[in-house]
Parts: C-alpha cells; structure tokens; sequence
C-alpha cells in the first residue's frame, strides 16, 4: 500500500516533470528562433552599415549607394500615420472607456475595431488603392500612404489609449467629480494627464507598426526608386520595408546586391526594435512606479 | 442665484456636446470597415460579368494574363488554407505551451527575459521574416531535403508560425491568467500537482480564451502577405507534397496588382480574390469574438 502510494506519487511528479520540460523547451524555442534571426541579419549586415549607406541615395541602378530617401519616406509615412492614428485613436478610447454604457452601441463598435484590428494588410492596401489614390485622387503619395497607415494602425491607439485609461483608478475621478467638475474637466485635467504616459507607449508602438508594414504601401505610396527627397506629401516616396523586398525579388542584381538587403533589413529592425524597446522598458518603469 | 443655474445650463450643454462628439469619432473604426467592404465588392464584383461565382471560387486554373485569361482562384484558396493549417500545427503547440510557461511556471527572473522575447516576434515587420526564410531558410532546406526548390509550403508554414506564436501566446496568457486563484488553490490543495492543477483546472477554464487566442493566431497568418509572398514558391498549383511551391490569396493580390491594367478584368479579379480573403479574415474574427462572448470567463462559473 505504502510502496503503492509512493510510485503513483513518483509517476505524477515524473509527469509533472515532463510537461513542465515541454514548457520551458517551447519558451525555449521561441528564443532560440529570434536570436538566430537577430543572429544572420546582424553578422551578414553590419559590414553594410556605412555613413555613406546612410546617407547618399541608391546609386547604380540600385546596385551601390545608401539608403537615405528609404529612410526618410519611412518616418514621413510612419509619423503621417500616427498623426491620422493618435486623435481619432485617442478620443475613440474615451469615449468608449469614460462615456459609452454597456450595451449593445458599445458591442457594435467594438465589434468594429476588432474586425478592423484583423483586416490583412494587403486588403488594406487595395482599399488605398481604391479610395484614397483612385476615388479621392490623391495619387500614390505620402498622403495616401500614411492616411492608409493610419487607418491601420488606429485599432493599436485604440487599444493602448484604454488600457492607459483604465489604470486611472476611479477615485480620481470620483475625486474630481465630487470637486464639481464636469465630467469633461475631469477627463481633460485629470483622467488624461495620468494615463498619457501610457497612450504615448501606444503611439510609439503604432509608429512602430506602421514603419515596418509593406503590403499597404505597395500601391498606394511607395515607390521603386526616387533619387531625391520628397518635397511635398502628394510625392511618392521609397520606404524601407517595400525597398528590401524590391531588391530580394525583383532587383537588377538580386545576388550582387545582397549586402544591401541585409544592411536595409538590419537598418528597419534596429529603427522598429528601437521603437518597441523603448515602449517596452518605459512601460516597465511606469509599472515599478505604481 | 438665477446667474448660476443659468450657466450650469450651458455647462450641460457644452457636456452633452462633448459626448456626442467623442461618440461620432468613435464610430470612425466601423465606418472605416464600412468602406473597406463598400470599396472590396465595388472593384471586385465587376469580374462576375465574366465568370461566374462558381468558376471563379473552384475554378482550377489561375492563369489571369494568358488569352484568354482563367480566373479560377481555388488553388489560391487551397494555397492560403494549407499554409495557414500547416503554420498552426507548429504554432498552436508552441504559443500555449509558452504561454503556460509563462503564466504559471516561470520565475519572475525568467519571465522578465521570455516576454520581451514574445513581444519582439510580434514587432519584427514581415518583409524581414520573410527575406530570412528566402536568404537562410530556403537554402537551408533545400540542401537537407534536397528538393528543387527551398522556397515553398514548408517554409512559408515555419515563417507564418512564427509571426502568429505572439499572437497565439500573449492572448493565451492573458486567458490562463485571469483564472481565479481560488480554483487554483482549491486544486492544490486537494493534493493535486501543479501539472494537474494546470491539466484539469486551469486549462478548462481558460479554453474559451485560448480557442480566441488560437483563431485570431490563424486568422492573422491566413492574411500576412509579404511572407507568402517572398517564400511560398508562388505556383498556382494545388499542392501534394509539402514542399510544393503554393500561391496563396495575399501573395497573389500583391504580386499581380501593380501589373494589372486599371479597371482590367484582371485588376477586377484580384479586387475579388481580395474580397475573398476578407470574407475568411472576417469570419475568423466573428467567431472568435463569438466565442469569447458566449463563453466569457467568469471566474467560478465557467466550470
């Protein structure tokens, strides 16, 4: 009986021990995945970044030169899109978070963002095509990239802006309320200053975003090669990301010019990275603080 | 006296305008999906005056340039299908298993360097995945299994499965974490290990979520384009093996629209396939959202 006892005991630890292992071998896998990535792009890269990569635009048809107007065109389109994004974003949030009632309005709208949080990304791009650059007649321009963008990245503010404001504890505004401020005062003078370091996290993690998508830029801002420097938002701009694929797939010299492909990629994933570490250990900070 | 009700009155109002202002702007996502949708159909419905809606579902043939054209877009479909089935095998797996790592066994230390790593998967941009699969992977595979061709089903599986693992993990995690400690207590101390604790109390109450999580893990990989679009192989063909080359919907879309004459039945075509993927896309996200109403989580209740 005793003896008995013991093995089942034995067994089940031996299962518990198992499955735990399985455990850390996924977490495990998932790292080694990402560190091999970081590990080429970075080791077949970083001999590509030059100044001159940085700051002279391709030349050679694309077989020598930097990167400068890919750069620039990603931070116009990325910065366009979270200034579309980051209002409409915001005051969403509120008013689903401070205002809206349970209830079936409330159900709808969500409903909405979080069928537009799942749209493909290539979707988005034909439905710039279609309505920005052919029905608005913006043309395949920054605007029309960037309003694109935005239109994407807006379910990421939204998100960002409320848990910002449900962390705001609700005795700050029954504080506020009870002071005699309106429930507009309250949301302007106390609930925003409190919750706006999270909604700056959203909107460097919706800049992030949008600097490195692809498929909806494709058709409605970027293009194959400009040798100078947008001067206006109706010009077509080259952009990191669609430049990486435009060199792997469809450049004059696809194999000659893999050193640029590596350098542009590692250039894109330091500016995303970046972006998100920042988010990541800023939001960190603010958790120690609470 | 009089003065103060009278400027509380105009206070109400400004409120009452306030409001409806706040609530107009938030209707802008849904009417964002509005016109995404009105935009779909209207350049993609034009098509159906050539073919038919059946010929062009489960038409065999994808051969949208020659003359005259085939508009048959069920090899893109099988193609999205496979490689979204393909990519989950490996991602369901490694998404819940870290996500119960994460939320139940991990140290606080361990946790602190697994979850950033998750969060990172999620922020790098597709085309860097999908360049690692072409310059690394494909060669990679093509020399272990010595095949024609690296760049295929396969390797678009292994790319879209970990694009989605973030996805599938964090949302799991958050579903795994939000079960009450009572139920966990109450396990353990019935004399239940951790592992059972996890195996027949936590992980039931958290199905509901975890199924969320693995729909909106498919749905995302159904719909990522420049991954398929870079790896897939892009041949219009149903596949037998898995590492024939496939052409899925986002691929197609994207390869194909710069090409296609404005308003041309092929520009409408793609308008449709893009219709098509939508409709997948959305009824991924219908029923996750009907899933994690229906069965919401209500701490004891659910078991």
């Amino acid at each position: 009986m005793f003896k008995n006892s013991n093995s089942i005991q034995g067994r089940r630890k031996l299962l518990q021990y198992i499955m735990f292992g399985f455990f850390r071998m996924s977490a495990a896998i998932n790292g080694i995945a990402l560190l091999t990535i970081f590990y080429f792009l970075v080791a077949r890269g970083w001999r590509a970044i030059t100044w001159t990569f940085l700051t002279q635009p391709p030349m050679d048809s694309m077989t020598k030169g930097g990167i400068l107007p890919c750069i620039v065109g990603t931070v116009c389109l990325s910065l366009g899109a979270i200034i579309v994004a980051i209002p409409i974003g915001v005051a969403s949030a509120i008013y689903l978070n401070e205002y809206a009632f349970q209830g079936r309005i409330l159900r709808i709208i969500r409903l909405g963002i979080n069928n537009l949080a799942g749209v493909p990304s290539i979707v988005f791009g034909l439905f710039g095509l279609a309505f920005f650059v052919v029905y608005l007649k913006m043309g395949v321009s920054i605007l029309a990239g960037a309003l694109t963008l935005g239109v994407l990245t807006l379910p990421v503010i939204i998100g960002a802006t409320e848990e910002a404001l449900r962390s705001v504890p609700d005795t700050y505004r029954e504080a506020s309320l009870g002071l005699g401020a309106t429930k507009w005062q309250t949301i302007y003078r106390v609930v925003l200053p409190a919750a706006l370091p999270g909604i700056l996290t959203g909107g460097i993690l919706g800049l992030s975003r949008a600097a490195g998508e692809t498929a909806p830029i494709m058709f409605t801002a970027a293009a194959f090669f400009t040798p100078s420097l947008p001067s206006s938002v109706f010009d077509e701009v080259m952009a990191l990301p669609y430049h990486i694929y435009v060199l792997a797939t469809a450049g004059t010299e696809i194999e000659a010019t893999r050193h640029l492909q590596y350098g542009t990629s590692l250039v894109l994933i330091a500016l995303v990275l970046g972006l998100n570490l920042m988010a990541i250990i800023y939001r960190a900070r603010l958790q120690k603080q609470r | 006296m009089v003065k103060t009700s009278h400027s509380g009155k105009s206070r109400y109002r400004t409120e009452k305008i306030i409001r409806i202002t706040f609530f107009c702007i938030s209707l802008a996502s849904i009417a964002t999906l509005a016109l995404i949708t009105i935009f779909l159909f209207m350049e993609g419905l034009p098509i159906f005056k050539e073919v038919s809606v059946m010929d062009f579902v489960f038409g065999k043939y994808w051969y949208p340039t020659d003359e005259p054209p085939d508009f048959g877009i069920f090899p893109l479909i099988v193609g999205s299908l496979c490689v979204t089935g393909v990519s989950s095998v490996i991602s369901i797996p490694l998404g819940v298993l870290t996500a119960l790592y994460l939320a139940e066994t991990a140290t606080a230390g361990v946790r602190q360097w697994v979850k950033p790593v998750v969060e990172l998967m999620a922020a790098l941009p597709s085309v860097v995945i999908g360049f690692f699969g072409m310059v690394i992977i494909a060669p990679f595979l093509q020399e272990v299994f010595d095949i024609d061709t690296g760049l295929n089903l396969f390797n678009a599986s292994l790319m879209l499965a970990f694009m989605s693992i973030p996805t599938i993990c964090s949302l799991s995690e958050d579903a795994i974490f939000s079960v009450p400690t009572e139920l966990k207590e109450a396990s353990l101390a019935l004399g239940a290990t951790k592992w059972e604790t996890i195996a027949r109390v936590i992980l039931p109450a958290s199905l509901s979520g975890i199924i969320t999580a693995i729909i909106l893990g498919m749905s995302r990989a159904i719909g990522e384009t420049m991954v398929v679009l870079m790896v897939a192989g892009g041949a219009a063909i149903v596949p037998i093996s898995l590492f024939d080359p496939v052409r899925p919907m986002p691929a197609s879309i994207a390869a194909e629209m710069a090409e296609a004459p404005f308003r041309g039945d092929h520009y409408h075509a793609l308008f449709a396939t893009a219709v098509v993927l939508f409709l997948f896309t959305l009824l991924f996200n219908l029923a996750a959202d009907h899933i994690s109403h229906k069965y919401k989580q209500v701490g004891a209740s659910t078991l």
